[in-house]
């Protein structure tokens, strides 16, 4: 999906965005859902809205599909206001996260139901839905009804169902929430395709980080009612904007600190907690002796029982929790204030003949570009 | 119930196969939860109801009880005599006089429950779409009449319905008309009394069905391109088939037998079988006849009613 050849139309100036949600806030009596969110989207994208639960993510999907009235603020799509234009005569279709398939129509009539409110002939509507259900491979269930599917069956139903009006903008809440792991992983690739296939721009409501790191071209992380960080999955993992985001996407060792030399080409910060001083080579915009916090993966992480030749990033501390995952263990190394640190190691070697075990005192080292720092 | 039986014999045909499986006493146990109410229904709906036909099929006589008896013992000759008389069914047919009210009180039950669904859908949307302790208190609202005796609501009606009563008063108060309406002992007070009394059973089933009516369904709908009239007659009122169905039977059955209404509220002339019946229990003292129509009556709701069942019974299949 991602694409290689042409510049994204988010990187391109003056590129015209398809969705233009302008300062929309909504309330729910006193409580804010979404609070003065501002965010373009682009044609042909796979936007993917990321968030906890309360995060306001499906308040904003629901806004967009005309089934919540905006507080303030304005949505345009295509350049049109919508905001007198009510949910069935929007250019926009949605696949619910209970699917919400019609029990009392077989899986051809859910199907064919919008084209037959746009009174398309029915030679065509007969033609459009065997297409749909042989695109979703699911031509043998179309006179069934939804309860006599399995939930990836009605996935693909209700995926169809919501597709075959090509609207111009589809939203998914949670489409892969109800499947297990496995066809989660296959579904996500599959959606990725016909996507890309069908050129109709998605976004996606979910809470699985995953799911939005593979699926969407970018991720809008939501927390409280607004968007934290807009970026694509790549920089929203290694360069999070703000410790909410850092924490949400992935696991991270945060580090409070403070920084003692702040120089144009690096930072120097010094974190009781650790035990250590750390250096990062870039600058950020700081004053000296302000308070930051340094955030590390734990997959960034060198595992030694020497001390490495390192002054700057390196913690010492024994390992107290070891996870063996298959692909890669997790270890919790306790340092010496009491603060739990989680590395992650790949088993590269089946059989390791000196493997890290508990109570084994390790230094964790990591390289000058590794961490991030968080002012906010 | 036919399904309860059903099961109950077969369940006993497997009992003796796996007489000696663990199974056994779990077995006893659920047919010993679903005997009761069986036994329930054998014992105060099956059985009076041979009773009632036994009694159909014997002749009228002055006697304590006022029939003939089915069975007579001659003891000199050991002969049983037999003695059964269709000549009451035959005289259902004959005279106009019942037909005519079996329909006409089809009719009046028919259009009461037509009314009571148009007026309680509404009632049970709106308490279906509202919200915790708002819910309850509109629920008990509905509820609420029952706390006074149902022939004293009738009576209350015939307050409101007379010449100078409540309603007819406040219409020649602003001027509507001159005269009072006879709105009393007609069959437009028959309705209002059967619609009014039979609206809670009509609101109580809907809202089951409509409360669990999933919000997302509607939602569907429209986004799919459907105002809310088509969603409402494509997606809302099928999916509560279920409660509309079962709120008319449960309006309509009680309706078609109703006596004490057409008796207080409806004219001389309003012909319901309830009333025939009546008559000729306490008038004519002739039980047989009575017994005869009962059981007929019987059949004209239960006949509908299996098929019916049967129909949705397949549908689901």
């Amino acid at each position: 999906m991602t694409q290689e050849t042409t510049i994204p139309l988010w990187k391109q100036d003056g590129a015209k965005p398809f969705i233009q949600i302008k300062n929309v806030t909504k309330k729910f009596g006193e409580f804010t859902a979404v609070d003065n969110v501002s965010l373009d989207i682009y044609e042909n994208e796979l936007f993917c809205l990321l968030g906890g639960s309360g995060s306001g993510k499906s308040t904003l999907l629901r806004i967009l599909a005309g089934f919540e009235e905006l507080t303030s603020g304005q949505v345009l799509i295509d350049g049109i206001d919508m905001a007198n234009i009510e949910p069935w005569n929007r250019p926009i279709n949605m696949m619910f996260q209970s699917y919400a398939l019609f029990p009392h129509m077989t899986v051809a009539k859910n199907i064919a139901f919008g084209l037959k409110r746009d009174k398309v002939p029915k030679k065509e509507i007969e033609l459009r839905v065997a297409e749909m259900l042989s695109m979703m491979q699911i031509e043998e269930f179309a006179h069934r009804k939804p309860d006599q599917l399995s939930g990836g069956q009605r996935q693909r139903v209700a995926l169809a169902r919501a597709l075959i009006k090509r609207p111009k903008l589809l939203l998914l809440d949670e489409p892969l929430g109800a499947l297990d792991k496995k066809l989660r992983e296959e579904t996500q690739f599959e959606l990725v395709n016909i996507q890309d296939k069908l050129g109709v721009t998605f976004i996606v409501v979910t809470h699985d980080q995953e799911e939005a790191m593979t699926l969407a071209t970018r991720i809008g992380v939501m927390g409280n009612g607004i968007i934290t960080q807009v970026d694509e999955p790549r920089d929203v993992y290694e360069y999070p904007s703000s410790r909410f985001v850092a924490e949400f996407v992935g696991s991270i060792n945060l580090f409070d600190g403070r920084i003692y030399e702040d120089d144009v080409e690096h930072v120097k910060i010094k974190s009781k907690k650790a035990g250590c001083n750390f250096f990062v080579n870039h600058g950020i915009s700081c004053s000296p002796n302000q308070k930051v916090t340094v955030a590390i993966r734990p997959e960034k992480m060198k595992v030694t029982r020497r001390q490495p030749d390192q002054e700057y990033n390196c913690l010492y501390g024994q390992i107290v929790d070891i996870a063996y995952m298959g692909n890669l263990s997790i270890f919790r190394v306790k340092l010496k204030s009491g603060k739990i640190v989680r590395v992650t190691l790949p088993n590269l070697v089946r059989e390791n003949r000196n493997p890290l075990t508990w109570d084994d005192f390790v230094y964790l080292a990591w390289d000058y570009d590794s961490s991030v720092v968080l002012t906010s | 119930m036919s399904k309860a039986t059903g099961t109950f014999w077969l369940g006993r045909y497997d009992t003796v196969k796996t007489r000696f499986s663990i199974l056994k006493k779990i077995r006893w146990g659920r047919y010993a939860v679903i005997s009761i109410p069986s036994l329930w229904l054998a014992l105060f709906f099956f059985i009076p109801f041979l009773v009632v036909f036994k009694i159909s099929l014997a002749e009228s006589a002055i006697a304590v009880p006022p029939y003939t008896d089915m069975f007579g013992w001659n003891v000199e000759d050991a002969i049983l005599d037999v003695k059964i008389k269709l000549g009451n069914y035959l005289y259902l047919f004959e005279d106009s006089f019942y037909l005519d009210a079996y329909l006409s009180s089809v009719k009046i039950a028919g259009i009461s429950t037509f009314f009571t669904l148009i007026i309680g859908f509404p009632m049970a949307y709106f308490i279906a779409s509202k919200s915790g302790s708002t819910r309850i208190l509109l629920l008990t609202l509905v509820i609420l009449p029952f706390w006074t005796s149902f022939l004293l609501r009738v009576y209350a009606w015939m307050g409101f319905l007379k010449k100078n009563g409540i309603v007819n008063e406040f219409l020649q108060g602003i001027g509507i008309i001159d005269q009072p309406i006879q709105m009393l002992q007609t069959d437009f007070a028959v309705y209002i009394g059967i619609v009014y009394t039979y609206l809670p059973f009509m609101i109580l089933p809907l809202y089951t069905t409509l409360e669990k009516l999933d919000a997302s369904l509607i939602e569907a709908s429209k986004d799919l391109g459907a105002g809310p009239i088509r969603t409402f007659f494509l997606i809302t009122l099928p999916m509560s088939m279920p409660g509309i169905l079962a709120g008319c039977l449960l309006v309509f059955i009680p309706a078609v037998g109703e006596f004490v209404i057409p008796a207080l509220l409806g004219a001389s002339d309003t012909l319901m079988i309830g009333r025939v019946l009546w008559d000729e229990f306490f008038q004519n003292r002739d039980w047989p006849m009575a017994s005869a129509v009962a059981t007929v009556m019987l059949l004209i709701l239960v006949v509908p009613i299996m098929f019916l069942r049967n129909g949705k019974k397949e549908g689901s299949e």
